[in-house]
């Protein structure tokens, strides 16, 4: 049995496995298929200060190996949030992270300040990279300029460890990254959904409400995984992997590329449970080539 | 109610007509509780095309041998990969997913199933609860043409069964909405499900008639459990996933146009 134990600033994860933002709801959704607890972590919805309804229907277009969403993070907003949701999940044995997104600078603050208030979570992560909405969201993240801004607004009044979520929607994500690095983010994690389309043949129409939506699943994985690489590199802070991971082989080929943990988001829809098969995975993985610790792969890739 | 996820084994695959399939699976253990009108999730084996998993119907549920019926209409490369499956195979399922359709208490309703192509799925499964609690439900079944109405043996057992094709090969001739059995019984609760015209029809002439009236939701859908928001329905309390919240809806809660 290997350590599984990974830190992320002060944080330590009892494993590097955690599930991803919109694709896990608060958890609780999936305590019949597994035992939460034992997640590294959870990523719950993303949120936003005042309620939100999100996009029209139809939101979501299949694809090979993946899908697009266009939600448009739709959520209660923060003080439903922190008065009817967090009460419930607030006790379970495992980091919850709220993923907090905004359309302004200010509206951000507000929502950062608001979570901060809560104490059992630990974190946020700082969702710059949504495609989905009109205002605000992926505009702070495809900028050095707008990304630094709003982390250096945020950082300013949320103590607490501070993850940033790239877009991958950029020229030079590694850029980013560093300017995010620079004012103050405790740890970046990558990647968020890519701009895509999808078109009915049969009716000559867009699929999706919003024409264009997020790519995610494991069509994405190539890409993800060249950019955690290219972060990695850049960066001094924890990198947290994410981009169509759906086994413990992913998991692996992530924490090799420089991810100090990774998230489980579009695959939580195929198999409820793949994350603690992930985690089961990665113990194996050790034993079989002799790390003592998970840790231990970060970064490992032989070139 | 708590949810599953199953390998389950063919037990029987039969076509029904040249676009349908009847899926009879069973599982080593006694298969879970659930309501008429909730749904399963398939993950679909031997179609590269198909990534995420497909909400299907309860068809019917035989508790004496332990299987459930998945009916299935080929549309697309997920359901006509399902289609395929022969007895011996297995397919892994999430379930039971979704609310179900409201069991009412009053002995003396007259109650009114009416389906439209695949659409009359849950229909068989409700209609079989409703006559278990002591209700002699009746089944109205609309098609294109003879070659897409379904196990109206099935539904007969059941309750009196009338139908209605476009073309007159079976039934009366025309809609669901024009059918004689209307003019003949008053009926106080209405269940539906089938092509979103169909249900609107429906809907229409309850709302006009003062009837209560159920419709059974068909949107997309990724997850299946309520995490990703992708299916969601406009309200009159907003947006709402229809995995969770529905499939079915009372149709005084729907935005629709009727
Ligand atoms: C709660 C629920 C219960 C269902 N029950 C049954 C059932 O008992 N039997 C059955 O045969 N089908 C049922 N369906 C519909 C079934 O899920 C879809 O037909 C199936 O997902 C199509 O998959 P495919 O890969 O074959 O087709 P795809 O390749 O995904 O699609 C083929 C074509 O059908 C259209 N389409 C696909 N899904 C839908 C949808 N949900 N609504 C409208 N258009 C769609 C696509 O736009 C495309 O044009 C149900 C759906 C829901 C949400
Ligand atoms: C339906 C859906 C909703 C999502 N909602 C959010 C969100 O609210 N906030 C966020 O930062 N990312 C959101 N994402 C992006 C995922 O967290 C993740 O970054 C992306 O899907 C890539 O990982 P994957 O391929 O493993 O899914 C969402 C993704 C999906 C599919
Ligand atoms: S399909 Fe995911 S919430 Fe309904």
């Amino acid at each position: 049995m290997a350590d599984l134990n990974v830190n992320i600033g002060s944080i330590q994860l009892k494993n590097p496995v955690m599930t991803a933002s919109g694709t896990f709801g608060y958890g609780t959704e999936y305590t019949d298929f597994m035992d939460i607890n034992s997640l590294g972590g959870i990523f719950v919805k993303g949120t936003t200060i005042e309620p939100r309804e999100g996009n029209p229907y139809p939101r979501m277009a299949e694809t090979m190996a993946g899908m697009l969403n266009a939600v448009g993070l739709q959520n209660k907003g923060a003080d439903y949030f922190a008065d009817k949701i967090y009460p419930a999940i607030k006790d379970y044995k495992t980091h919850i992270i709220v993923n907090v997104s905004g359309s302004s600078i200010e509206s951000y603050i507000e929502c950062a300040e608001k979570i901060a208030g809560l104490e059992q979570i630990p974190a946020i992560e700082l969702n710059i990279s949504c495609p989905n909405v009109k205002k605000g969201g992926m505009a702070f993240g495809v900028t050095c300029a707008g990304a630094a801004e709003v982390v250096r607004a945020v950082r300013k009044v949320y103590p607490k460890i501070l993850i940033v979520k790239l877009s991958p929607n950029v020229t030079d994500i590694a850029e980013i990254a560093k300017a995010v690095e620079g004012n103050g983010a405790d740890a970046v994690s990558l990647i968020n959904t890519l701009l895509g389309m999808a078109i009915d043949a049969e009716t000559r129409k867009p699929v999706l409400s919003t024409i264009t939506g997020g790519l995610s699943g494991p069509c994405i994985k190539p890409v993800a995984l060249r950019m955690v690489w290219q972060t990695y590199k850049a960066v001094k802070i924890p990198v947290i992997g994410l981009g169509g991971i759906s086994n413990w082989k992913d998991a692996v080929e992530f924490m090799l590329a420089g991810a100090t943990a990774i998230q489980v988001g579009t695959y939580n829809f195929i198999d409820p449970a793949v994350s603690i098969k992930i985690i089961e995975g990665l113990n194996e993985y050790c034993d079989r080539f002799g790390f003592k610790s998970v840790s231990e792969l970060t970064g490992a890739l032989e070139i | 109610m708590k949810k599953y996820m199953l390998d389950m084994k063919v037990t029987e695959s039969k076509d029904l007509h040249t676009n349908y399939r009847l899926l009879k699976i069973t599982s080593d253990k006694t298969l879970p509780e659930a309501l008429p009108g909730q749904f399963v999730q398939v993950l679909v084996d031997h179609s590269p095309t198909t990534f995420l998993r497909r909400p299907i119907s309860i068809n019917y549920i035989d508790k004496k041998s332990n299987e459930l019926w998945l009916l299935i209409q080929k549309v697309g490369d997920g359901t006509r990969a399902m289609a395929t499956y022969k007895s011996g195979d297995y397919m892994n399922l999430l379930l039971p997913l979704g609310n179900g359709f409201t069991v009412p208490n009053r002995n003396e309703e007259s109650l009114l199933l009416i389906g439209g192509g695949a659409g009359t799925a849950p229909l068989l499964f409700l209609g079989a609860c409703l006559k278990e609690k002591g209700f002699k439900p009746a089944f109205l079944v609309g098609a294109r043409s003879e070659k897409d109405l379904m196990q109206l043996d099935d539904f007969q057992q059941f309750g009196t069964v009338y139908a209605t094709t476009e073309d007159g090969s079976y039934g009366e001739k025309g809609y669901v909405t024009n059918h004689s059995v209307w003019a003949g019984v008053q009926f106080n609760r209405i269940y539906t499900c089938g092509p979103k015209p169909m249900m609107q029809a429906v809907a229409r002439y309850a709302s006009a008639n003062k009837i209560a009236c159920e419709v059974s939701l068909e949107n997309t859908m990724a997850c299946g459990m309520g995490a990703c928001l992708c299916c969601v329905e406009k309200t009159i309390d907003g947006h709402v996933c229809v995995c969770t919240e529905g499939p079915v809806f009372n149709i005084d809660k729907l935005t629709w146009q009727i």
